[in-house]
């Protein structure tokens, strides 16, 4: 009797690229659905909006570079980003930023580069950042959470797309009456005009880590990213060493003087410390490749973080941290490349 | 606050830049230049063969690295070794020039019909990387492993009896045995 | 007793084991025909002794070592040698390689060696490791390297240590557990043999905690031999702890150097497979004629484990299972992970079959389509060499040798694990075993470059000293020519 014939291994496991992206995304939803609680439904125009942008953007990559269309729009990943982008956006942002941000993320970042496993940019950061040097007005201007004594405008979901769609708010509603800044942005703002570290926390903004309702939601992102810990997708050296230096930091200024600098919880529950500590960071082609590479990495990213925050022109930094990281990544992949079995040590 | 970290953080770059500067200073040309041979050196085949006309690999090296000789003079190392030298050197890629020979498409050694050598040591003198054995008046023989294919022992042979052959033991003959499992097993 | 975990990397596999361990291992019938090939062992192959139209008997001498590295070949059956030509052979994978082939006269005639040797105590070591090599033994894990040359190697040394291996390397295979579970004292008495024959005073028999059955029987075969220089070691079950390297890391601690052999850290290591046929040859005069095979997987109607004559076609095994399922769908020779796709089940068992899984869909994993590699790290942390494969297959699809040299794809052991894992489903082994040899190659061409420079140096060196050592004589002859004058 004739038998075909494999190389070995004969067996794999039933894993997937396009396995691992739909649970990011499924841990990426209790983010998205404290955010729609505080922020109203701006999140999930902004989403639809991404994903369509990123899909159409992919498939037309895709068909200029003559890949399978359906392998790869299926995998996943412009969706992750998408939703990592949208997710960074402002809820009422007009359309055509979220459009132009996630087309640049996927047609350049991605690409550009040569798709998917070759970029060298987290693409939905790249998009970011791009909209953030170019549109910061709009990029800063958040709306309250909706919580006691903070809203006074409630806008129901077709005003919510027509605002978006249009870049105008309904009639008889004026934009400093819905915005309101982020907390990050807020303390910012405050410690510039001279307040103390007191006087500042004391607006209603905030809670008691970091800005009411975004607390929940980071709660939520963390436990996400417990999901995905759990589930073998991330492994725990980025998220760990992020937060860690952030919070180390965050505590040495603390503790240096409590008054002009905040503390370690606020950091590390404020902006995007966890959704970049368990989304954006750990983003594999992007990141280091060996755990100790990966230490250093997302070390770097949490410094950088903390110092943009701190001292640099923008209220967050978790963005520019992790690009920046991004581009020290061949230089940190060469020289922590682990011992060998069997070898003394590395030469 | 701001202005401070950015003046920390320039007048620390400006110093490391002069430490990097002082210390290639301290180098200096000729170690630098030695350096440089030793590079190009260990780019080139050894073969010793002086195809290059020169008198062997490191000979071949230093006059690339004074200016006196061209990268593309190496038919051994070929269109492979002449690319590394000009990445190494920063040059535009060359390919080799044939006028300083054509090498055959297998690997060669040199072979001594043992019955019809006289032993007359010439090809023993010749040898550069001392692959021949025998003595005077005595049957000589050439280690194939050893042996680089430089062809320098054919023309000394007064009897000609020196021919180059494939080079049958190679890793080739390592990787057919491959197929068994890599690993250890026991 | 526990072993220390040192090993890091690995997998948790389903063994498959209790299909193929539920019944006792039954003896195959003997072939019509036995196709021996000549180099079914490591090194060089062996060259015949015996011509077409020869009558041998069971157990007589076929082949003679080729070389240092091989091994002598004895006859399965009684029969005629109807030929010695290129047959296709199972370790090829189907490729020809030049055996003997015997056709069986039935007769079953015994050969009786030259010598008998039970009381193996009262002869020297030198004398036993030569009378075990010319029991044709190999090691029967899967590497068939013959063990007289891994015990002529160890001469000399002192306080070495004994491994004996009952981890089994492979998902499906049980052959090893099972010949624990009803052999355990011929396993002991190899032990005793290979003792002596090292001169070693320590012998660990380490098995992976699955198999308790196994455990109890050496435990009590142990008790029975009374010898203080056996202890028996349990380890994780963990793919690949069945691996030389792997294991011994995981008993002794200690790493194998790259570029070394577990000798070079005082261990010689053996299958526990290995040890009872020592002690077969030895205490019964039997050469490795026969070996325990698995013949295991959802395409065979009854998985059991055979004691099977070398140079039975594994059609005849099968049929022993009585036959396939209609679900067959692939004949593997060795486990899912390493394992030969064979392409034919009329080749013969050679000497390194442990195993035939005659695999349905079931068993086996449908690879998806291949995707980008995203450095996602599943399978650095699971190599069990503690390689980057990602990396590795960078350097590859850039034709990249200094890197594949800088992220050590020659200490790969093509183990599977990162294969297994990857989210890509990268065929990363093959791809590895394809970059290998120009890798060697590379390897091989710049150490004799290197080589070459050195003698060329020390021949400048020293014609010149010579061309020095000349004219300071001459210039000595001149003066004494003046002092003369």
């Amino acid at each position: 009797m004739r038998f075909p014939t494999s190389a070995p291994p004969h067996v794999v496991a039933p894993n997937t690229v396009g396995r691992i992206m739909r649970l990011v995304i499924y841990a990426l939803l209790p983010t998205m659905a404290l955010h729609v609680v505080f922020f109203g439904p701006g999140l999930i125009v902004q989403s639809v909006l991404a994903i369509a942008t990123a899909l159409a953007a992919e498939a037309l990559a895709l068909r200029l570079r003559g890949r399978p269309l359906r392998l790869y729009l299926t995998d996943g990943t412009a969706v992750v980003t998408a939703l990592l982008l949208a997710l960074c956006l402002p809820p009422l942002a007009p359309w055509w930023l979220v459009v132009s941000g996630t087309a640049f993320a996927i047609l350049l970042a991605k690409h550009a580069f040569g798709g998917l496993g070759m970029n060298i940019f987290n693409p939905a950061m790249v998009g970011y950042a791009v909209l953030l040097v170019s549109f910061p007005a709009q990029l800063l201007t958040w709306l309250p959470p909706d919580v006691a004594g903070l809203r006074s405008v409630e806008l129901s979901f077709s005003q919510t797309l027509t605002t978006i769609l249009t870049g105008q708010l309904p009639d008889a509603l004026r934009w400093d009456a819905v915005t309101s800044p982020t907390p990050l942005d807020a303390l910012r703002t405050s410690l510039a005009m001279g307040m103390t570290m007191q006087e500042a926390r004391a607006s209603p903004i905030f809670g008691t880590f970091g800005g009411r309702g975004w607390e929940w939601i980071n709660l939520a992102t963390l436990a996400g990213g417990i999901a995905l810990l759990l589930l073998r997708v991330i492994r725990w050296h980025i998220p760990v060493a992020m937060l860690a230096s952030l919070a180390a930091c965050a505590s040495v200024m603390y503790a240096l003087d409590p008054g002009t600098y905040a503390g370690p919880m606020f950091h590390l529950t404020s902006g995007a410390s966890l959704l970049g500590a368990f989304f954006i960071a750990t983003d594999p082609v992007s990141a280091a490749t060996s755990d100790r590479g990966r230490l250093i990495y997302a070390s770097g990213i949490g410094v950088l973080t903390y110092v943009i925050r701190t001292w640099g022109g923008y209220p967050d930094g978790v963005a520019f941290a992790v690009l920046l990281m991004n581009l020290a990544v061949p230089l940190i992949d060469r020289y922590t490349i682990p011992r060998i079995y069997g070898h003394p040590r590395r030469p | 606050m701001t202005d401070l970290v950015g003046f920390i953080v320039i007048m620390a770059l400006a110093g490391l830049a002069f430490v990097m500067q002082r210390a290639a200073a301290r180098v200096g040309s000729e170690a630098a230049r030695s350096v440089l041979i030793d590079r190009i050196d260990s780019l080139l085949p050894q073969t010793q063969c002086r195809r290059c006309t020169f008198e062997g690999c490191r000979p071949y090296a230093t006059a690339i690295a004074e200016g006196r000789a061209d990268i593309n003079q190496c038919p051994p190392g070929g269109d492979e070794t002449a690319a590394a030298l000009a990445r190494l050197l920063g040059r535009p890629a060359k390919k080799v020039d044939h006028r300083f020979g054509v090498m055959p498409d297998v690997p060669m050694v040199a072979m001594i019909d043992e019955l019809a050598c006289i032993g007359c040591t010439k090809c023993i003198q010749a040898c550069p990387v001392d692959a021949i054995v025998g003595a005077s008046r005595h049957m000589h023989t050439v280690i194939a492993a050893a042996c680089t294919g430089c062809e320098l022992c054919i023309p000394p042979c007064p009897v000609d009896c020196i021919a180059m052959r494939p080079a049958s033991e190679s890793v080739t003959e390592v990787i057919r045995l491959a197929p068994l499992p890599a690993a250890h097993m026991v | 007793m526990l072993a220390r975990i040192g090993v890091r990397g690995g997998l948790r596999l389903d063994a498959h084991k209790e299909r193929s361990t539920a019944a006792p291992i039954a003896v195959a019938p003997a072939p019509r025909v036995a196709v021996l090939p000549l180099d079914q062992h490591a090194g060089e192959a062996a060259i015949p002794i015996v011509s077409t139209g020869d009558t041998v008997a069971v157990g007589q001498p076929i082949a003679r070592p080729g070389a240092e590295l091989s091994a002598w070949l004895h006859a399965p059956i009684s029969g005629r040698v109807v030929a010695i030509e290129p047959r296709p052979a199972a370790h090829r994978a189907g490729e020809a390689s030049m055996s003997v082939v015997i056709a069986n006269d039935g007769r079953e005639t015994r050969y009786v060696p030259e010598r008998s040797l039970s009381d193996y105590a009262n002869i020297t070591p030198l004398e036993l490791r030569e009378w075990i090599e010319r029991g044709g033994i190999v090691g029967l894990g899967g590497a068939a390297f013959p063990t007289a040359v891994k015990l002529a190697r160890a001469t000399d040394r002192s306080a070495l240590s004994l491994l004996l291996n009952g981890a089994e390397c492979e998902p499906f295979i049980s052959c090893d557990e099972m010949l624990m579970r009803e052999r355990a004292d011929d396993i002991v008495y190899g032990a005793r043999v290979l003792l002596h024959a090292l001169e070693a005073d320590e012998c660990v028999i380490a098995l992976e905690d699955s198999s308790p059955q196994a455990a109890d029987a050496l435990r009590a075969a142990l008790a029975r031999a009374d010898d203080a220089r056996i202890r028996l070691v349990t380890v994780p079950t963990l793919y690949p702890v069945g691996g030389e390297r792997q294991l011994i890391t995981a008993v002794f601690g200690r790493e194998v150097p790259s570029d070394g052999w577990p000798l070079d850290i005082g261990i010689v290591s053996q299958n526990v497979a290995t040890a009872a046929a020592v002690a077969r040859w030895i205490r019964d005069g039997e050469p490795l004629i026969s070996r325990i095979v698995t013949v295991t997987g959802d395409g065979v109607a009854r998985p059991r484990n055979l004691e099977a004559r070398v140079g039975t076609p594994i059609a005849e095994l099968i049929a022993a299972c009585d036959g396939y399922t209609p679900r067959v769908e692939r004949l593997l020779m060795g486990g899912t992970m390493m394992g030969i796709a064979l392409p034919s089940d009329e080749l013969a068992v050679v000497k390194a079959t442990n195993c035939i899984v005659a695999a349905s869909a079931l068993d086996l994993q449908q690879r998806a389509p291949e995707m980008p590699c995203i450095r996602c790290g599943n399978c650095s942390e699971v190599c069990p060499a503690f390689l980057l494969p990602q990396q590795i297959h960078a350097s590859a699809r850039a034709n990249d040798l200094a890197g594949l040299e800088r992220y050590g794809l020659m200490d790969c052991i093509e183990c599977g694990c990162c294969d297994y894992v990857c989210p890509s489903q990268i065929p990363l082994v093959e791809r590895f075993r394809t970059a290998k040899p120009q890798l060697a190659a590379h390897l091989q061409a710049r150490a004799s470059a290197r080589a070459s420079r050195l003698r060329y140096e020390n021949r400048r060196e020293r014609l010149a000293r010579l061309e020095a050592e000349r004219r300071a004589r001459l210039e000595e002859k001149r003066r004494l020519a003046r002092q003369k004058v």
